[in-house]
């Protein structure tokens, strides 16, 4: 599905923050992309939707190349790739409904787009995803007047209603409680399989990586060091991407999903928990 | 910050060290001495005696101006209208023209940061070096007296400010909800339509009614020069040293610009 060769990205101040990255993402795989802060990471999923131009290296999404596309190829090429950001980038003072639409904005032309005029599919579209992620009462309400939890599932709806191939997210949690952190991964997976979407999550928190992604791909100075399965992420392999330090306790046990989840099994009532949750901080 | 070790081994702290403390003494010394110096000179040529006179004189001419001439407000309707939309469509004008010229000057929306952001920024500055009584100066001998030189000569002083406040709002924009709709596919129309706009317009609805607020008392002046409105009226009752007419055009300015006042406050308050 997504395939990078050899990318560079050397910024104008002669940061070099990424060298030479190659990597390949099947379709349908959610793969976690860690690493300490300035590794590279943001720059990675960026340099692919071409946010930031890389220097050198090339991108192919589905057999056809990112890099080296003009403009407007370039512009419907970036609506296959769905984007999802840390601190939401929601367009602060447009309704739920507009931001959500502005996923079809590369689909539009500019005056339908001007007057709000969007096709009925889009907005049927745009109303069956808000369904989906759980914000259909909040349709009119403007982004600014939304929580922390919700405004991500905008911006997860906003990604969506792109018919992405495959979704570019970045530290979708580092805003979020631990629990809504949960909550947003969860969301992130179940679409992700219902839609056969690929996706590359950046993510700080390596237990919340091990718990919902599969393969973890570990970023250090902009070069690749680890890719392999989740259940590989020991203290070795995180002293490697990350450096010295007691590892035994960020990684997830196989026998206590760690605290919120002891928290869940002393509610009782385990199969309706997920949905509860998933619904829980909307009302 | 000078730390300063006790021979009881406890630490001094101090914002300062002495030498930048004595310095700011020195400081606070000259711009004293330069007030009195400046006072010297803006004093020399002062006739003392007709400053002496000035309560008797300010005395006299506020009793000639009292009562007002209440019947003269039936002349006034006209040029207080006039006065009124002189501000309105020199604010409009000067909002359509701005506006581009903002987005020219803003370094995150500027077509090019070496060739026109330059060229937009002269525009900014000499249009506000300007003032509106000078353009009108200038509009009345070129497009001749009256209305029309007023609402240019508002318009022209205008552009500069509306510019200058709205690219600034421009550049504090936040970036991340242009990349957002910019992943989308969007172009660039609309990732200003959707992710720009949004952003800018509190500002822009505050900036063109405090720059029309300010515009209804230019527009009161501009007359003085012959561009038409209350001005004008002001200007030919004082050469007739007509005071009761005098007060009542003061009186009626005084009254439109705190309608004025009002109603921005009442407009701001509701789009922000």
């Amino acid at each position: 599905m997504l395939r990078i060769e050899g990318l560079t990205k050397r910024y104008r101040t002669g940061d070099l923050a990424l060298e030479g990255v190659d990597l390949e993402v099947p379709a349908g795989q959610v793969m976690g992309l860690i690493g300490p802060s300035g590794a590279g990471k943001s720059t990675l999923i960026r340099c692919i939707n071409r946010l930031v131009e890389p220097s050198a290296g090339r991108v192919f999404l589905g057999g056809a190349e990112v890099t080296g596309l003009g403009r407007a190829q370039l512009r419907a090429m970036r609506r296959r790739m769905g984007m999802i950001f840390q601190e939401f980038a929601l367009v602060e003072r447009l309704t739920v409904m507009e931001n959500v639409l502005s996923g079809r904005l590369g689909y539009v032309p500019f005056w339908r787009s001007l007057s709000r005029r969007f096709p009925p599919e889009d907005v049927t579209k745009a109303y069956r995803t808000l369904d989906r992620v759980g914000l259909i009462d909040h349709v009119d309400k403007r982004a600014d007047a939304l929580s922390g939890g919700q405004r991500q599932r905008v911006g997860i709806a906003r990604a969506l209603v792109q018919d992405p191939d495959i979704l570019l997210i970045d530290e979708p949690t580092a805003s979020l409680d631990p629990k809504t952190s949960r909550q947003i991964m969860r969301l992130i997976g179940e679409i992700c399989s219902e839609r056969g979407l690929a996706a590359i999550v950046n993510i700080h928190d390596v237990g919340l990586a091990q718990m919902f992604l599969q393969r973890i791909v570990g970023l250090r100075h902009g070069k690749v060091v680890f890719d392999g399965p989740a259940e590989a992420l020991k203290p070795d392999v995180l002293t490697q991407i990350y450096g010295e330090e007691d590892w035994t306790r960020s990684i997830r046990d196989d026998e206590e999903d760690g605290d919120a989840a002891r928290a869940d099994r002393k509610h009782g009532d385990h199969a309706a928990e997920p949905e509860r949750e998933r619904l829980a901080g909307l009302t | 910050m000078p730390v300063a070790h006790a021979a009881d081994g406890r630490v001094a702290w101090r914002r300062r060290t002495p030498r930048q403390d004595l310095l700011r003494w020195f400081g606070w010394f000259l711009l004293v001495a330069l007030t009195v110096f400046c006072w010297q000179v803006m004093t020399q040529d002062t006739i003392w005696s007709f400053v002496a006179d000035a309560p008797t004189q300010a005395a006299d001419i506020g009793q000639r101006m009292v009562p007002p001439r209440w019947e003269y407000m039936d002349r006034l309707w006209w040029p207080l209208w006039d006065t009124i939309n002189i501000a309105t469509l020199g604010t409009a004008l000067a909002v359509v023209l701005g506006v581009p010229v903002a987005f020219l000057a803003a370094r995150n929306t500027t077509p090019s940061a070496t060739f026109v952001r330059p060229l937009a920024l002269l525009v900014i500055v000499s249009s506000r070096s300007i003032n509106a009584l000078i353009w009108a100066l200038l509009l009345v001998t070129i497009l001749g007296p009256g209305v029309l030189a007023g609402i240019v000569a508002i318009a022209l002083r205008s552009i500069g400010f509306v510019a200058k406040l709205l690219y600034e709002a421009i550049e504090e924009i936040d970036q991340a909800q242009v990349e957002a709709v910019t992943a989308t596919g969007a172009s660039p129309a609309q990732v200003m339509d959707y992710a720009m706009v949004p952003q800018i317009l509190p500002a822009f609805a505050g900036i063109t009614v405090f720059r029309w607020d300010i515009n209804i008392r230019e527009s009161s002046v501009v007359g003085l020069v012959g561009a038409g409105g209350l001005g004008l009226q002001l200007e030919s009752s004082l050469n007739v040293l007509a005071w009761p007419q005098v007060s009542l055009i003061l009186l009626v300015v005084l009254a439109t610009v705190l309608l004025s006042e009002w109603v921005s406050a009442k407009v701001r308050h509701a789009i922000i």
